[in-house]
């Protein structure tokens, strides 16, 4: 039996981690109002209409906030601390992921900053995470040094 | 409409332990803390009419206490869920469905003895499992969290500054015998403590315990039928906004309209201003809750809430007293909390409190459930309006 925390797709999720298996950033938008959203539904959380496409995202997305997990997480190949991080894609839809590819540190987590989506295994499954693209990482430090 | 003050609350109770409660289940917490409500408003089980009782099958519960429910209500937001269910007995009483519902709650969350949790976020193949758990699995910390970093940034709240919230609050604790932590803690000792979460810190996250809780509610046209002082409802509200383990849905996680919409229903019910309140509890999950709670229920402006903390406005002595039981942090915090926010609230207006706050005639308690996808706000009083 796989490990509790290895997600298991449904009918209407399905599309985005067969994707993902190939790397590819698939998510659903409204064919009424046109506009992209996350988690996957089938109906539109913006008009409510059922007719629902799915689409390759261009994978581009900015980082809103994040913490450094501390505490080992069963399924990830690398221990140590972790970023879990609020995400916004490019097409508007907001969603919780983790930053890699770059120091796991506050210092590291520059706001705002650019990222692309990229693919890490979880137990087999993989799973969507975002590197920083271009100059980034220690720009700047994120909050006043008096602490 | 719910005229403001029309329900009472008429009988209150915690569980007869709580902390670290070994040898009793969640279902013996919550029974415990039924039967000590039921005695505290010199009530039988014959007397209720209702029940809600949150993660409980109804059934279990009902048949258990010897109770014939006519109405029920399970529901399940997360911590703040009987908060919910207040509101929703409160409707139900005033409909006429029932006369007399008991609100039960009670949980197993440090020694994990019989835990039921029907919360079911985290079931295979919920939306919460798949793109949310795989990141930091069920961790409160770490989701219920992830707005702070940006608030701290965008604001200039310093880490000592944040960390103050829980220095406050120990204060608190430190005249409630009741309460887990009530050795002083500085902000040095906060920062100090082991990281759990950047910029969280374990001084800076609610405990885990065991206990329960339990209210009785009925028409205030009875209140003064029964032995404690009545507490009325003066007003209530509700909002939900995101996923239950996600603050991803939520449109503007600094500034969440959720939290305004709540806030703005129950004290627009029972007509007071932010003057009028002489204590507030806010539910602290972690130390970051008030102060979003402060903002969004509107008794500071949006990016004051951290510093008014910091400047202890909200401490003993303060201008707001508040989680003056000491609150998740110091007091209990069994996972669900959003009852034991509403005992302190009641125990305050009805002057019983540990560490009671002078002439409390208007309390708010304002509770969140999931990982900051949904909350309640419930204005009390001392006094029912003529």
């Amino acid at each position: 039996m796989p490990h509790p925390l290895v997600p298991v797709p449904t009918p209407e999720t399905r599309p985005f981690w067969d994707a993902a298996s190939e790397d590819r950033l698939h998510i659903p938008r409204c064919v009424t109002c046109r506009q992209a959203f996350f988690p996957p539904s089938p109906v539109c959380p913006h008009c409510t209409s059922r007719d629902i496409e799915w689409f390759d995202a261009c994978g581009r997305a900015t980082l809103y906030s994040f913490v450094i997990h501390q505490r080992p997480h069963p399924l990830w190949e690398a221990d140590g601390p972790r970023s879990v991080a609020l995400v916004r894609l490019e097409e508007g839809p907001m969603l919780v992921s983790s930053v890699v590819d770059c120091p796991q540190t506050p210092e590291a987590m520059v706001f705002d900053m650019a990222l692309e989506a990229t693919f890490r295994p979880f137990a087999g499954q993989p799973v969507l995470c975002f590197a920083p693209v271009g100059p980034s990482a220690a720009v700047a430090p994120n909050t006043k040094a008096d602490a | 409409m719910i005229t403001p003050g029309e329900l009472a609350i008429v009988g209150a109770a915690e569980s007869t332990t709580i902390g670290t409660v070994p040898d009793v289940s969640s279902t013996g917490l919550a029974l415990d803390a039924a039967a000590n409500a039921l005695a505290d408003a010199g009530l039988t089980a014959k007397d209720i009419d209702g029940i809600t009782c949150g993660y409980f099958p109804i059934a279990d519960i009902s048949s258990q206490l010897g109770i014939y429910p006519k109405w029920a209500d399970n529901t399940v937001v997360g911590g703040c869920s009987w908060m919910f269910q207040l509101r929703n007995a409160m409707a139900a009483i005033h409909a006429g469905y029932c006369t007399t519902v008991l609100i039960v709650y009670g949980e197993s969350g440090k020694s994990t003895r019989g835990l039921t949790n029907s919360y079911d976020t985290g079931r295979p193949g919920s939306i919460g499992q798949q793109f949310d758990m795989p990141y930091a699995g069920g961790m409160a910390a770490a989701m219920f969290s992830l707005p702070v970093a940006r608030y701290l940034h965008t604001y200039g709240l310093s880490e000592a500054e944040l960390a103050a919230g829980a220095v406050s609050q120990r204060q608190w604790a430190a005249m409630n015998p009741r309460a887990t932590l009530r050795e002083p803690v500085t902000v040095d000792e906060v920062l100090d403590s082991p990281m759990i979460a950047w910029p969280l810190r374990r001084a800076m996250c609610c405990l885990v315990s065991d206990a329960g809780g339990a209210l009785v509610v009925t028409s205030a046209d009875r209140a003064l039928d029964f032995p404690q002082p009545a507490v009325y409802v003066l007003g209530s509200g509700g909002a939900i906004e995101g996923g239950m383990l996600s603050p991803a849905g939520v449109r503007d996680p600094l500034y969440p309209e959720y939290i305004r919409t709540s806030a703005g229903a129950a004290m627009g019910a029972a007509g007071v201003t932010h003057d009028d309140v002489d204590h507030l509890m806010v539910y602290d999950a972690f130390v970051h809750n008030p102060i979003f709670g402060l903002e969004g229920l509107g008794f500071v402006d949006q990016g004051e809430g951290g510093h008014f903390i910091a400047e202890g406005h909200t401490a003993p002595g303060g201008s707001l007293p508040m989680n003056t039981n000491g609150g998740g942090m110091s007091y209990a915090h069994t996972g669900a909390y959003g009852m034991l926010c509403m005992l302190e609230s009641i125990r305050q207006v009805r002057g019983q409190a540990a560490a009671q706050v002078d002439d409390v005639e208007i309390a708010l308690c304002h509770g969140w459930g999931g990982f900051w996808s949904a909350c309640s706000t419930l204005v009390f009083g001392r006094d029912r309006p003529s």
